[in-house]
């Protein structure tokens, strides 16, 4: 069964990442290598990615004419995704586990543990149906 | 004449087995021997097509992985000198391989056994077997997983060092071991139908289609071991269910439930195929879950008409199984057939049975199978509320899809 693993944040929350000292973000580098490389080697690891800052989001909407309408001013509160994991695993608790080890991941840690979205990944039809 | 390249795979599927026994009795490293098999497969693949296939194409595979074992042996030899030194020896001495003899069906059930031991888990199970028994390649497994192909590599390394840590032997299990051993063996075959069910949306040419692959190496067990009712019968379950598929989806891929199917697409060469195995098998006397099951969905199979279908003998079915097995879900089925004889009360009652059950506990198909019977019952209000619960929580497209159609429906005929 597969799972997606979100890490996501604020404005306000990729604003303090980026003033992390030289030592919080070597530490982080090196945790997602050994975590991503760890994924590789178990058998488990389907997809990952980072995304940029959300500094150049734009929000896309279609005109009446279909064409492209942007708009890049969110609410402060908005929750932007910084990335993701696509683990295959036998149980939830397998990605309920990884997911845990990303949100104890090393960090200044004066805001705490960062939470971890878990989420199914949809799969083709059941065997029967009525 | 040049065969087609399908010819050339069904052949090259059909020794792996065989190929992979002969080099492992040769060099007793089962590991090494499965990645040098793999290695002759690739080259075969190669080569044939362009110069044709040899005249004893197993001793050709057999000869292309010894080499390729002889190479690897050789470059260990600083580490492992003594190892090597006996290897090689044995390279020379061994006479030439030769055709097809008795112990390549025991080698093709040995490795099964192997590949499905209970020290692996189910996935490392599935993409083994697949590879060492049904010889698909590393990038064929993981295209039908969806997972990259680093993964599967991965995933099927681990499971080999599972085995050899497993200290398992190269050779049949006893007599004791056999019955709970080949049950190991029928279930990953048959979580390897089911997951070619399940992952067959979209078409894609690359796939191997996994339910085929599934019923071919359901056809050498049941080969092997054609005494054995519950191989047939399992056999026999995937045919009759996998004789339906044409008719499972619409064009634009949605899911078409078993009483709205056109019948007239049901592949009715694997439905008597399976049936006279079903019949013969039964006959033994000695009956299972997987008898049982190919039972049920030959009695679906052989109704002209949804209507037509004789669900008394169905629930009787149901009825058996559900003592046989603990499983959920038969009594989810039961509770189905019991509300097609005697009314959907019935089927709601045993439902009440259900709720209880933690293993059924925020499930859809309980919440699925509910809507149902309320439907029957004509209580339309529940019945919405319950297929949209049920959507919620399912983790099928199609399904979902299929859910959230049947709640529009009633509630369009219901509000007008």
């Amino acid at each position: 069964m597969k799972y997606i693993l979100m890490m996501t944040g604020t404005k306000a929350d990729f604003d303090w990442y980026a003033t992390w000292s030289k030592r919080d973000l070597q530490a982080q580098f090196a945790f997602m290598h050994s975590f991503n490389k760890e994924l590789k080697e178990s058998g488990v690891l389907v997809a990952t990615e980072g995304l940029a800052f959300p500094n150049e989001a734009k929000m896309v909407r279609a005109a009446a004419d279909g064409s492209p309408i942007t708009d890049g001013v969110f609410p402060e509160s908005k929750e932007f995704l910084a990335g993701y994991w696509i683990v295959d695993v036998e149980t939830p608790e397998q990605a309920y586990q990884l997911a845990a080890r990303v949100s104890a991941g090393p960090s200044p840690k004066d805001r705490g543990n960062q939470p971890i979205e878990v989420r199914r990944v949809m799969s083709g039809p059941p065997p029967e149906m009525l | 004449m040049t065969p087609q390249p399908d010819s050339f795979e069904h052949l090259l599927r059909e020794l792996t087995p065989q190929v992979l026994g002969a080099v492992i009795r040769r060099f007793r490293d089962f590991s090494s021997a499965e990645d040098a098999v793999q290695e002759a497969l690739v080259a075969a693949a190669m080569q044939w097509p362009r110069e044709g296939v040899p005249d004893n194409p197993r001793a050709w595979l057999i000869q292309v992985a010894s080499r390729r074992m002889t190479d690897y042996l050789r470059s260990e030899m600083a580490r492992r000198r003594r190892e090597t030194e006996a290897a090689l020896e044995m390279d020379q001495l061994a006479p030439p391989p030769g055709s097809a003899s008795d112990s390549d069906q025991d080698d093709t059930l040995i490795l099964l056994f192997m590949c499905c031991h209970s020290a692996l888990t189910s996935s490392s199970a599935i993409a083994l077997t697949l590879r060492a028994v049904g010889g698909l390649t590393t990038n064929e497994i993981a295209i039908a997983f969806l997972v990259p192909e680093p993964t599967m590599a991965q995933r099927i390394s681990r499971a080999k060092r599972s085995i050899k840590d497993s200290g398992v032997r190269f050779s049949l299990p006893t007599s004791q071991e056999r019955a709970q051993r080949l049950g190991a063996v029928l279930h990953v075959l048959y979580l390897i139908f089911n997951e070619g069910y399940t992952s067959s949306a979209g078409p894609n040419l690359q796939r191997v289609e996994l339910s085929h692959e599934a019923i071919r190496l359901a056809r050498a067990v049941h080969r092997m071991l054609p005494d054995d009712a519950e191989v047939a019968g399992l056999l026999a379950l995937m045919l009759l269910t996998d004789a339906r598929r044409p008719a499972r989806t619409g064009t634009d891929g949605e899911l078409i439930p078993l009483t709205k199917q056109d019948r007239a697409l049901w592949d009715q060469k694997q439905i008597s195929e399976g049936t006279a195995l079903l019949t013969k098998a039964l006959s033994k006397g000695s009956i299972g879950a997987y008898q049982l099951q190919a039972a049920i969905a030959a009695v679906h199979d052989e109704a002209a008409r949804a209507e037509d279908t004789d669900w008394p003998q169905i629930l009787a079915l149901y009825d058996l199984l559900k003592r046989m097995s603990d499983n959920p879900m038969v009594v989810l089925n039961h509770a189905i057939a019991a509300a097609m004889v005697h009314g959907p009360a019935a089927g709601l009652e045993l439902l009440h049975g259900l709720d209880n059950d933690g293993r059924l506990a925020g499930h859809h198909r309980l919440d699925a199978v509910r809507a149902h019977l309320l439907e029957m019952a004509g209580d339309h209000q529940a019945a919405i509320a319950h297929y949209r619960i049920a959507a919620s929580r399912t983790t099928s497209v199609p399904e979902r899809n299929y859910l959230m159609t049947q709640a529009a429906r009633l509630n369009e005929s219901a509000g007008g």
